[in-house]
């Protein structure tokens, strides 16, 4: 095991940034939507459980699922290893199902869908609709169809083209759809890459997940059209405990998208989610994360606390699996998608941005397990810390005795914008077989006064220098997003780093 | 067009004055060049006017066609019309020239309340200007100034200078670290964006540059002053003299 440590201390860039500057009003989604809602009673215990899966008319084995892993977290303790702080938790403290009242008879389509709702995920830049679509008319050029599961709080309030999908053979639904619809499906899946005992927070998501997403692709299919996942939390008080399961059979292929916004609140709230991929022989899954929970004010009061467990199992033969990653909100970042690379040749990839500024915490990173021989995996990860900020990755990777021939690449950038910020590196290798490779490289740099200069002289704002030189410093992992989303990915690395310099 | 009025300038960490009451006046389309021995205080002339930290402006004044330049944020400064190409020009590793260009575009545009370019226009517009400085495409993609040669880098700043069409432009030791052919061509791009009223002060070591960018005017800067003016002709006496006699004629002046 390597520690590798960096932290600011000295020749910091004289005036790059002396204050850090309010960041509020700059988090575009800070809105509520005021909505009846449905709340079970305040707190944790067998009894909301039991009422959460009975909510979502989940058979006896669901029910029994969710109780063992609830008996088993009342043993298990908080996890503490990471470089980030924060006051405990009262898990007695805070509803664990909210529901829209509108929600309680389950829309048959989307025109059935409450217009607060709709309206809610229109301003968010999701409209829930799907295109008029005229027989042998394409969808016009530049104009990319998604599909888009969208959950509120903590229910699923709509899925787009799920008709259109199921001719191709794909399902893409509600996690508690799916669990009511194809049993099969999801009895063999769920818990098989991220199992109840995983962790502390994945055994609290198995206990009380409410919803999420679900999605099968069939033998040899090409998902016809990006498919993604919008959560929004809006009730106060309230955890979000989604979970999604992906299924990517034989030589199948599909890319997955997933953004996340809450409103301004002064108190903290939970998310923990979980996400499982499974990956059969020659199939490939890519999945994009834009987070953008509500990160706090200048001064981290507010803001989620973003306890995720995201794992894929590349369990086929050449099984393919990217990770790509844009965490610019929450208050806390807590998060390592991992892919366990056991198909023979099978490969992984990681791309992270990860922003922190104002007095955000982040400890992200990944694991690469390498189980079967000539296995792969890329890891670029760049950390960017702003205000007073702490900014950990933190990742392993691992060859196992019989991933012969396997490698790693590993690239850890740290940028620091001021000298109350901090980036720290932590990575772990641990290699039991003499075939493999793997390589490491860190490094860690400033926004430099003379850039910053450079770019003012020649016309632009300050702030639009220190988004210009940011996004050059990220560009790799920019680039490894679906075009749209790193569009927005962009201009959001702009908006998380407003008040960044003064 | 620049105005410049018994400027003082310090060091902002230290108590080191740089200028002592420099007067330079530049008019339209005029080129001036300043000449003078290391650390007599060029360079920081070209970074006060174009704004740059870590300088306390003590006394004086610097206008550009009448608007205080000293008050405004070096953004500004050149949306109004100034250009600092660098002697040193910096590298923005992640970040395309071309994106680099267009950003500077359209902000000064954006606050000269202009409207944005089209990236049609900007592309066409930057090839034609990249073709007469010998710029090829390749060198456009690259992120700003990673791994670009010496004479890269110039015609870089040159290109930026075409690109954004100021009527101010300073040159600061364009010609240091340059062979002469690439002097050549960073001359010539400069003498073909001359006229329609823009004007230059060219900062250099050597007459060798002014031998290719012909100036109107040409000062001998001495100790944080302007201690001689004249002619192209003053800048060949310094070329076959040195400064030290022009050093020895200021300091019995001054001693008078």
């Amino acid at each position: 095991m390597t520690v590798l440590e960096t932290e600011v201390r000295d020749g910091v860039d004289r005036e790059t940034v002396e204050t850090v500057q309010a960041m509020s009003g700059t988090y575009k989604y800070g809105w509520e939507t005021e909505i009846e809602m449905e709340y079970a009673p305040k707190g944790l215990s067998e009894d909301i459980v039991r009422l959460i899966s009975g909510k979502n008319d989940e058979p006896e084995w669901m029910l029994d699922w969710r109780l063992a892993a609830y008996r088993r977290w009342l043993k298990m303790e908080e996890p503490s290893w990471a470089m980030i702080s924060y006051p405990k938790i009262d898990y007695q403290d805070q509803y664990y199902y909210a529901k829209p009242k509108s929600m309680t008879v389950k829309p048959k389509s989307l025109d059935e869908v409450d217009p607060k709702l709709l309206a809610t995920y229109a301003k968010l830049g999701i409209p829930l609709k799907e295109q008029a679509l005229l027989a042998g008319v394409e969808a016009p050029e530049g104009e990319r169809r998604v599909a888009v599961d969208a959950v509120f709080d903590s229910v699923s309030v709509g899925t787009t083209f799920k008709a259109e999908l199921a001719k191709a053979g794909v399902i893409f639904c509600s996690i508690s759809e799916a669990i009511r619809e194809h049993p099969e499906l999801v009895k063999q899946y769920i818990g098989s890459v991220v199992p109840p005992s995983d962790n502390f927070f994945a055994t609290l998501n198995c206990a009380v997940f409410t919803d999420g997403s679900f999605v099968y692709i069939p033998p040899g299919t090409r998902c016809p059209m990006e498919l993604s996942t919008y959560f929004r939390i809006n009730a106060e008080n309230t955890g979000q405990f989604e979970r999604t399961l992906i299924i990517a059979d034989k030589g199948s292929y599909v890319s997955y998208l997933e953004g996340c916004t809450a409103p301004k609140r002064d108190t903290h709230q939970l998310h923990a989610a979980v996400v499982e991929l499974v990956i059969l022989e020659d199939a490939e899954v890519k999945y994009s994360t834009v987070q953008n929970w509500y990160p706090g004010d200048e001064n981290g009061k507010g803001g989620i606390y973003n306890f995720v467990t995201k794992r894929a199992d590349c369990r086929g033969d050449r099984a393919k699996v990217m990770w790509t990653q844009v965490e610019t909100g929450s208050a806390i970042t807590w998060k390592y998608p991992s892919c366990i690379l056991r198909g023979d040749g099978s490969q992984g990839e990681f791309y992270s941005i990860a922003i922190a500024n104002n007095a955000q915490q982040a400890d992200t990173g990944t694991k690469m397990i390498h189980l079967g021989k000539n296995t792969k995996s890329r890891i670029v990860s760049k950390g960017i810390s702003a205000g007073r900020a702490q900014n950990t990755y933190r990742g392993l990777v691992s060859m196992h005795p019989k991933a012969k021939n396997s490698r790693n690449y590993t690239q850890c950038d740290s940028l620091l914008i001021g000298d109350k910020c901090g980036a720290h590196t932590v990575p772990y290798i641990e290699v039991k077989n003499t075939s493999s490779r793997v390589e490491h490289e860190a490094t860690t740099s400033k926004v430099g006064d003379d850039q910053l200069f450079y770019c003012r002289s020649r016309g632009m704002s300050e702030e639009e220098a220190v988004a210009l030189v940011v996004n050059g410093f990220c560009r790799e992992v920019l680039q490894a997003l679906p075009m749209e989303f790193a569009m927005e990915a962009q201009s959001l690395v702009a908006i998380s780093l407003e008040g960044s310099v003064g | 067009m620049l105005e410049i009025n018994n400027l003082h300038v310090k060091l902002e960490e230290e108590d080191k004055v740089i200028l002592r009451g420099v007067d330079l006046k530049i008019g339209a389309g005029q080129v001036h060049a300043i000449m003078g021995p290391n650390g007599s205080g060029k360079s920081t002339l070209s970074y006060v006017l174009s704004g740059r930290d870590g300088y306390t402006v003590t006394g004086g004044s610097a206008t550009l066609d009448g608007a205080d330049l000293l008050e405004m944020e070096p953004e500004n400064r050149a949306a109004a019309g100034l250009f600092l190409a660098f002697q040193y020009p910096v590298e923005i590793p992640g970040v395309g020239n071309m994106t680099f260009l267009r950003t500077a575009v359209n902000a000064q545009r954006k606050t000269r309340g202009q409207e944005e370019m089209s990236a049609a226009e900007f592309l066409k517009v930057v090839r034609e200007k990249a073709r007469t400085l010998k710029i090829d495409a390749e060198m456009l993609k690259r992120p700003v100034n990673v791994g670009f040669s010496g004479g890269e880098k110039k015609r870089n700043e040159i290109l930026q200078m075409a690109m954004l069409e100021p009527k101010m432009c300073i040159l600061d030791e364009t010609d240091s670290g340059l062979d002469v052919d690439a002097m050549k061509l960073v001359a010539e791009g400069v003498n073909a964006l001359r006229g329609a009223g823009r004007s230059f002060l060219v900062i250099t070591h050597y007459q060798r540059l002014l031998d290719h960018i012909k100036p109107d005017v040409v000062h001998i800067m001495s100790a944080g002053r302007i201690i001689k003016t004249g002619g192209p002709e003053l800048a060949l006496e310094v070329e076959h003299n040195g400064y030290a006699d022009l050093l020895a004629e200021e300091q019995l002046a001054e001693a008078t």
